[in-house]
């Protein structure tokens, strides 16, 4: 008996300490981790406050630290491409959210006859290159004036027209509001569209806002579509395309430093953002993979 | 191949189970297919059937039809107007005056140049006035193209609501005879709120679909059957014509006398994207849950800040942070730098210069974008895990290992199965990484395919994407290569979608 306790004993120990070695090796990973995650944009930031050179240099921090190359910003293209993208990002974050939540919501709640075929021809359309349409759309676009100076309208247009594709996370999500809230409120005299505007909207909240900032990040980071419909035009540019010219390789030497600048200036109001609303999108990301 | 039963299955060794499974896998890829080839089978019987329905109900409506009915045949909409649904017999009247209006001015014209794209091109004609030759365009072959496909879903959709309004017809003959009152207007735009509320939701969203998705689609599957490039724009330089399967045989025949041919470069090109994605779904799935775990493992503090950290990589926009770290990585970047600083390396690292290099550094960077996003997902399946299950194994004596290969791993993938396939798929087409990070280099100088140059890091899509923007601008060829990637993307989703063992009721979740 007592040397039982006595051997529980010692294994006890034993347990507690393997754990607190693992907890601490799994700290070391994880602060490793976390520094190889935050170089480069340590790296970015202190680049960009380097005023001795504007090309690439093999070390970090700078020798001269200034302001000059967020002054040299407010002189150049990059305020157009970023009011450009700015409007872009904020004008196809509210379309295609209610584009995007049409469509959800029905796929979820009603049942009719070309319910299925819809979603099966959906997802075989999916299947295509994206990129293949931008051939002809931008063909299109140029007849309706829609591109280069006037990319902004085009580019708009093109995002939302087909957002309606990507309905399958807030779907998911609409799957896990009980059905039977809908029907209580069907008995009661309410019309499909009150229900959906009295009962489900107010649940949906984090999923409302899910699409909104997935929508309103999109056009931050789109480099193809942008590229087409601007077609070389600088007034008509996005921030990803303007400032793609800037690392080409005539441009690099005189321009490395201002992209660090600018990339600081884009990212800093998405992150922020994104950041604040990190919740929603963990909500978002989580049912999405979950539910397929 | 021989199947177990569970008693004899439980009864093999581990090695034995494991090369059962494998074996299974692949014997029941046949039945995969032969299953897929079915149901296509089955839906084109289905179609059969449902062709012989429709002019069967067209007959017998006509018929046993009232006069109404009979003139709704020629005129769309009487029948409705004279049953006093004026709304809906408008609509259908309008509809149907639009389409012939269309039909007659211009439809007609478009329909009529769409075998042979366009008959006139540009040439030099003598001006009287300027008495001097200039240049007159022509047809477009364009333009021919794009509404002569416009102009057949238009057809389409007018064979569709004449088919519509003569079912109306029957279907009210129906109702009056029961001795019911029909739906007035008023009724039918109050459905448009409730029970047909459906219809108004998707009608936007379907619009937008069709015309910039669906069109394009069908248009750029059409290209892929002509010449249309930068020289045969269709309007300024050459018109272009429907060239039947050659670019098909361009692209999947050999090359002559050792020349270097479409195929041999697709086949390169392929196989790297396979690797690729494959490489890419699964470090990042792994590597993603393993962090997941670490990070939510009890006694960890500073979760949050952990993840906030990981997170960062979504939030910033995917051009700045792959293009800083693409020249982050350069031959004259802060990593040679550094390590030329220090003196481990006496001359600049090749990143992105030579093949092996580049393939494995976009691999890696992947897995710096990557991991993030599947930290997330796996943090949210993880806690739904029931914790009892890990009390039980613990008190069988299961170590951590066995805990994750017996309960984490495949619970993970029984959920993520549909994941994994789109995320695969996704990484297929996924051009942000690539082209950010080396724009498909370093070229690859045995790779051809006509003036475009093939790096050795390009996947399926940035070739298209090269094709498009190149001086040539094939775009007949990036169709085709646009349709070979819809190809192996079906192959592949059919195949996985039949093993799933996931494929689920959609219903169970409601």
């Amino acid at each position: 008996m007592a040397k039982n306790t006595l051997n529980s004993g010692k294994r006890h120990m034993g347990i507690r300490a393997a754990n607190a070695l693992s907890n601490t090796a799994i700290y070391i990973i994880l602060i490793i981790i976390s520094i190889i995650w935050l170089i480069p944009f340590v790296c970015i930031v202190l680049q960009s406050f380097r005023v001795e050179s504007t090309y690439q240099v093999g070390y970090v921090v700078p020798k001269q630290w200034g302001w000059d190359n967020y002054a040299k910003l407010l002189t150049s293209d990059f305020k157009q491409w970023y009011i450009n993208t700015f409007v872009t990002a904020l004008v196809t974050a509210a379309l295609q959210t209610v584009i995007v939540l049409c469509m959800s919501y029905t796929l979820s709640r009603f049942r009719f006859k070309l319910r299925k075929p819809l979603m099966q021809f959906m997802l075989v359309l999916g299947m295509f290159p994206g990129m293949l349409t931008m051939i002809i759309l931008y063909r299109v676009l140029k007849d309706l004036g829609l591109t280069q100076a006037n990319a902004v309208p085009g580019l708009i247009l093109v995002y939302i027209a087909s957002s309606g594709m990507g309905y399958y996370v807030s779907k998911g999500f609409f799957d896990t509001i009980p059905k039977s809230l809908d029907e209580a409120a069907r008995v009661d005299g309410a019309t499909r569209a009150q229900v959906l505007y009295k009962i489900i909207l107010p649940l949906a909240k984090p999923i409302v806002i899910y699409t909104i900032l997935t929508a309103f990040m999109g056009p931050w980071g789109d480099y193809v579509f942008a590229k087409y419909v601007s077609m070389g035009t600088s007034s008509g540019m996005n921030v990803a395309v303007g400032m793609f010219g800037w690392l080409s390789q005539d441009q690099i030497n005189s321009s490395y430093t201002m992209f660090c600048a600018g990339g600081v200036v884009v990212a800093i109001p998405v992150t922020i953002l994104f950041l604040c609303l990190q919740k929603y999108y963990v909500e978002g990301v989580t049912g999405g993979a979950v539910k397929g | 191949m021989k199947k177990y039963s569970d008693l004899e299955y439980l009864k093999l060794s581990k090695w034995k189970r494991f090369l059962y499974k494998i074996a299974s896998f692949f014997a029941s890829i046949p039945a995969g297919i032969v299953n897929g080839l079915r149901k296509i089978g089955l839906f084109f019987k289905n179609l059969g059937l449902s062709i012989a329905n429709f002019f069967k109900d067209l007959v017998m409506t006509f018929v046993h039809g009232t006069w109404p009915t009979k003139v709704s045949y020629v005129i769309m909409g009487f029948g409705n107007v004279a049953r006093g649904q004026i709304l809906r017999g408008l609509l259908f009247f309008v509809f149907e005056v639009v389409f012939i209006i269309y039909m007659v001015t211009t439809g007609s014209y478009w329909l009529s140049m769409l075998p042979s794209l366009g008959v006139t091109g540009p040439h030099e004609e003598y001006n009287a006035i300027l008495d001097t030759y200039i240049t007159v365009y022509g047809d477009n072959s364009f333009k021919i193209l794009l509404y002569g496909v416009l102009t057949i879903f238009f057809i389409i959709a007018f064979v569709y609501t004449w088919y519509t309004n003569i079912k109306q017809n029957r279907i009210s003959e129906q109702i009056l005879k029961s001795g019911k009152r029909l739906k007035s207007g008023k009724d039918d735009l109050r459905s448009l709120v409730d029970d047909q509320f459906h219809r108004t939701l998707l009608a936007l969203p379907m619009t937008g679909i069709v015309i910039f998705t669906v069109m394009p689609i069908v248009f750029m599957i059409l290209v892929a059957f002509t010449n249309y490039d930068g020289t045969h724009d269709g309007y300024k330089n050459n018109l272009f014509s429907w060239v039947g399967l050659d670019n098909f045989n361009t692209m999947l025949s050999m090359g002559e006398g050792g020349s270097r041919s479409y195929a041999a470069t697709f086949g390169e090109v392929l196989t790297w994207t396979l690797i690729w994605a494959f490489f890419a779904t699964f470090t990042n799935y792994f590597l993603g849950m393993l962090v997941a775990m670490m990070i939510n493992k009890k006694g960890i503090h500073f979760k949050k800040g952990f993840r906030t950290i990981l997170v960062m990589t979504i939030a910033i926009p995917q051009f700045i942070s792959l293009l800083y770290v693409s020249k982050m990585f350069s031959r004259n970047g802060i990593v040679n730098g550094m390590l030329l600083d220090i003196q481990w390396i006496s001359e600049a690292l090749p990143f992105w210069e030579e093949a092996t290099w580049a393939r494995v550094m976009v691999i890696l960077v992947n897995i710096w974008i990557g991991i993030p996003y599947l930290m997330l997902i796996a943090t949210g399946i993880l806690m739904n895990i029931p914790q009892d299950l890990y009390e039980s194994a613990k008190i069988d004596g299961a170590n951590a290992w066995k805990q994750y290969t017996k309960i984490t791993l495949p619970y993970m993938l029984f959920i993520t199965g549909p994941y994994l396939l789109t995320s695969f798929t996704g990484n297929m087409n996924n051009f942000n990484v690539i082209y950010l990070l080396t724009t498909g280099g370093p070229t690859n100088p045995s790779a051809w395919s006509g003036a475009t140059a093939v790096g050795y890091t390009d996947l399926l899509v940035t070739w298209l994407f090269k094709m498009t923007t190149g001086a040539e601008s094939s775009y007949y060829m990036a169709s085709v290569v646009g349709i070979l990637i819809f190809v192996v993307v079906a192959v592949i989703s059919l195949i996985v979608y039949g093993l799933l063992p996931s494929v689920k009721n959609e219903e169970d979740f409601q």
